[in-house]
């Protein structure tokens, strides 16, 4: 793999947000991985999403740890600050990041090798902390970069490429990440584009640990028949059961959505999530009901996709339970924070 | 045969963990303290909770040294298990005390020694109500004693049970009976005080005791550092307890009742230097504490740490290894891990506090050189000096000091330029240039730890790689320039000199003292940083024989000196301590006399 910069040419037509910037403004690099690779579909709804809201790059985080999913950090947002860390702790350097600077969005790509073996558990503890970030889990099933093994999201039965069939029961991203406590847990299908960018951009918003489960098939290792996460087998088992509108703080709600069936989430700054339930007997907000949902879906061999909890969880947020200040640690002066002589002379009196 | 000194001399006490002995041993060493007596006092501690031995020792010393003697004049056996083994330790002419509710003349067969018996439990028995209550007062009992028998003053050991308990009057005035209690009960049955004993001096004035987890705590909270993520690990976990302290009170804001500062509990060793690295990558001055278990675990994100340039503050309190090891015993052990910490071509810049006192500069120090150099910057303290009070000099905060956050780029030197490219070696010291997100759309940049080019992108190219990779190497010799310089003793003009670092520079102050009583001169040079610049090379080039005192097995000083400089390695010779004590004075003058060939006689038995 080698670097390829884009050309930064936008037609004048193209059309611009608020920030005059262009879809282009929010490319980054060439993708490097396998034409037809799902990451590619969730890199373009990423774009898509930021553009949308009109996210500042430079105020942009993007994290990655080890993986093709890792890679795709590079791909979007080009203006925005990048960290590449090491196989399964990209969730610590999140942590760290964000707190020294609350101001900024923060976005963590991983994978399911990434998040759910080796790096299980910093993505756990990320959740017990309410670490405000979005956590994308790129999920295909199998190890791409090392050419095709089993990940710990393989199912029951599924067949690798080389036919060896797979008999260790999955870890569920979305079930642990409820069972957790996480407030934002959604499932999605890099191939559709319409139901992931409102994702993106509610859990970009969101105040806290907003995960996205996206399943995206591996072309070259996972897409073959008798794989339980090709793009056949997703087109054929998933079930949207929750769409989700974004609507930006301040922004009329232009999109129609009969009263009853929607159920607005405010989130911090005044912008809303709108979940319309396609199923009736569902509730996405409530924690254990969307558990017990979920699971008996999986158990029938469905995928439920959508907004499948969302719920405030702004008390329980990192800065809000350490009582950090608003203004970024990062941001203190030096003054402020060194308590100067005479305070430790008072210090030393304890020691005499 | 009494032996008859003042101000000179060791005490070691025998009690069993968790019975409240640390308070009655705190209590004699600070009220010998506050007379103005040099003291020192050393805790050897099981790794347990309740229940195992342990021992303190404190060491009294007219003269300042702060090392282990190495003998014990008055031992105070309060620990039936371990009673043989403390009797045969007290050196001929010293003093016994024990509990003689339970009569033992079996075991006291020591001639040379004298025997005291005080019936401690049965004293506090009789005085104090409860199992617990009485357990805790039987050890506060033998402090009583010791006032006796060493004629400290008694007032001040009640001034010092006041502020201790400023918030429990009542625990002042039950403390203070049992202190009495024992007290009167040597008065009436020993002649006191013994030939052994304090007389009031002035040397401990611009002095404090404390010990070194406290003071790197404190040095961080004066650096200015606001993200502490950490994972438990003895010894290192006292350093997050006590910098968790100081912030509560120094760091809250008083009207708004905000913490300028972050605390985190990481899930492992792991987390903790990846929060590390996030906070400090996003421009907050962030540490961790841990000791070598925990260097091993975080070797990998110490090599992203050095290799995509990434400021990070770790404070390694050494344990005895290898692998567990003995968790609450001392070493130097992991000065090669961390100097090496992390596969591929990697080094990484070390300090060497030798005292609380350093311990504290050092940890304010350490930020100003991480975020000058952009890598790793650690600083190596022992279980000795980061849980043990040491007497040092007050520590002192200059207000017009100001944090030295090395070459970042700010909003307005973005305006001006035109690109900004973060690996550049604009200055040609090896040092690049950094933004923080969030500052100007110029800033951005990827940070990555695979092969990238001096601009920050992807690379696989053998030409670009190894631009950055040399100048990494440029980068670590402006760090030698910049280390904390070695501190020299001595003439300068000895053939034979010794060697060090940390921990040891006590035993080797009084070590020295006594091998010149014997004629015998050597020069002294202490190493406080790695990479080891041009003065280093200098003393080890002027020198024809060199001592390497050092507490670990494999001779890792030596190996570093042998490694990183020009010296010859024949020159070099080694004395390993090991046994997870702190070394004593007496191990280093019995080695280097009977090297010299002078004092073969003086080397009779196992090092102590």
């Amino acid at each position: 793999m080698t670097y390829i910069p884009k050309p930064k040419i936008a037609h004048p037509s193209l059309p611009r947000n608020e920030l005059g910037l262009t879809r282009r403004d929010y490319e980054g690099s060439l993708s490097t991985l396998c034409a037809g690779c799902g990451h590619d579909s969730i890199t373009a709804a990423i774009i898509e999403a930021s553009w949308g809201i009109s996210l500042r790059p430079e105020n942009l985080v993007k994290l990655s740890g080890i993986g093709c999913s890792s890679k795709t950090t590079a791909y979007f947002v080009g203006g925005a600050h990048g960290f590449n860390s090491v196989h399964g702790r990209m969730p610590s350097i999140a942590m760290g990041a964000n707190a020294a600077n609350r101001d900024l969005y923060y976005i963590g790509i991983s994978g399911d090798g990434d998040s759910l073996s080796i790096g299980l558990g910093q993505f756990c503890h990320a959740i017990r902390r309410n670490l405000d970030m979005l956590y994308i889990i790129e999920n295909n099933g199998v190890y791409g970069l090392t050419k095709g093994q089993f990940s710990a999201s393989a199912d029951i039965g599924t067949k690798a490429k080389k036919g060896e069939v797979n008999q260790q029961p999955p870890i569920d991203p979305v079930l642990l990440a409820m069972n957790l406590g996480a407030g934002f847990v959604a499932r999605s299908f890099s191939g559709d584009k319409k139901q992931l960018v409102p994702l993106i951009q509610a859990g970009l918003e969101y105040p806290g640990f907003a995960l996205i489960d996206v399943l995206s098939p591996c072309v070259t290792f996972n897409d073959h028949e008798g794989s339980t996460k090709s793009y056949q087998f997703t087109r054929e088992h998933y079930e949207p059961v929750v769409e989700a509108d974004f609507v930006p703080f301040q922004r009329e709600i232009s999109t129609d959505y009969g009263a009853g069936e929607a159920v607005p989430v405010m989130l911090h700054d005044g912008s809303r999530v709108v979940l319309r339930k396609l199923a009736e007997d569902y509730d996405p907000t409530d924690a254990h009901a969307a558990y017990d949902y979920v699971q008996q879906h999986i158990a029938k061999g469905e995928y439920l996709t959508g907004l499948l909890h969302c719920r405030p969880t702004t008390d329980t947020e990192f800065h809000a339970l350490n009582r950090t200040p608003e203004q970024p640690l990062n941001q203190l002066p030096f003054g402020k924070l060194v308590p100067g002589a005479k305070a430790l002379d008072k210090v030393l009196a304890r020691y005499r | 045969m009494t032996v008859s000194r003042v101000n000179d001399f060791a005490i070691k006490i025998a009690t069993v963990n968790g019975t409240g002995s640390a308070s009655a041993n705190t209590l004699l060493m600070k009220s010998i303290f506050r007379s103005g007596i040099p003291v020192m006092g050393k805790n050897y501690f099981p790794s347990n909770i309740q229940g195992l031995p342990t021992w303190y020792e404190i060491r009294v010393s007219k003269d300042g040294y702060v090392a282990r003697s190495g003998k014990v004049d008055i031992m105070v056996c309060m620990n039936a298990e371990t009673y043989a083994r403390d009797v045969r330790e007290v050196a001929p002419g010293g003093y016994l005390i024990y509990d003689s509710t339970w009569p033992r003349p079996a075991l006291l067969k020591r001639d040379d020694v004298t025997v005291m018996g005080v019936p401690l439990a049965r004293l506090c028995n009789e005085n104090f109500k409860g199992v617990r209550t009485r357990i805790l007062m039987k050890n506060i009992c033998y402090a009583g004693v010791l006032a006796a028998l060493l004629d400290l003053d008694l007032a001040r050991i009640r001034e010092l049970l006041a502020e201790t308990y400023a918030k429990k009057p009542a625990l002042v005035e039950s403390n203070m009976q049992a202190i009495q209690l024992g007290y009167d009960y040597a008065k009436a049955n020993f002649a006191c005080p013994l030939p052994l004993r304090v007389e009031r001096m002035d040397k401990t004035g611009g002095h404090i005791m404390i010990d070194g987890n406290t003071a790197a705590a404190l040095g961080c909270v004066y650096a200015g550092a606001t993200v502490a993520a950490w994972y438990p690990i003895t010894p290192s976990t006292s350093l997050m307890d006590a910098f968790k302290s100081f912030a509560d009170k120094l760091r809250v804001d008083p009207e708004t009742g905000r913490a300028n500062f972050a605390f985190i509990q990481a899930e492992d060793e792991l987390a903790a230097i990846g929060m590390v690295l996030g906070a400090n990558w996003n421009g907050a001055r962030s540490f961790t504490a841990t000791s070598g278990p925990g260097v091993s675990l975080m070797g990998e994100f110490l090599g992203l740490a050095y290799y995509a340039e990434v400021p990070a503050v770790l404070f390694d309190v050494q344990r005895v290894g290898p692998s567990t090891g003995m968790p609450t015993r001392t070493q130097q052990c992991d000065l090669m891990s961390a100097a090496y910490a992390s596969h591929g071509d990697t080094k990484h810049v070390c300090l060497y506090p030798a005292n609380p006192e350093e311990c504290f500069y050092m940890a304010v120090q350490a930020f100003d050189l991480a975020e000058r150099l952009q890598t790793p910057v650690m600083v190596m303290l022992d279980l000795d000096i980061g849980m043990n009070d040491w007497m040092c000099r007050d520590l002192k905060w200059d207000d017009s000091r100001q944090a030295d956050r090395g070459k970042v780029l700010g909003r307005e030197e973005l305006e001006k330029i035109e690109k900004f490219h973060r690996y550049v070696d604009k200055d040609e010291d090896g040092i690049p240039y950094r933004t923080f997100p969030g500052v100007h759309p110029k800033g951005a940049y990827f940070t990555r730890g695979s092969g990238h080019t001096q601009f920050g992108t992807y690379t696989e190219d053998a030409v670009e790689y190894q631009i950055v990779l040399d100048r990494l190497v440029r980068k670590f010799a402006t760090a030698k320039r910049l280390v904390p310089a070695p501190v020299f003793e001595g003439s300068g003009k000895a053939q034979a000199a010794i060697v060090s670092l940390g921990s040891c520079d006590g035993a080797i102050h009084e070590a020295l003292d006594v091998i010149a009583s014997r004629g015998v001169h050597l020069d002294y040079m202490r190493v406080r940083g790695f990479p080891f610049g041009e003065e280093v090379e200098k003393f080890l080039a002027e020198h024809e024989i060199i001592y390497v005192v050092e507490q670990n097995r494999d001779a890792q000083l030596k190996s570093l000196l042998t490694l990183e400089t020009r010296v010859e390695k024949s020159k070099l010779r080694s004395l390993l301590h090991y046994s997870g004590l702190p070394v004593s004075s007496k191990f280093i003058v019995d080695g280097v006399l009977a090297d010299l060939g002078e004092g073969r006689r003086a080397v009779t038995g196992v090092a102590s």
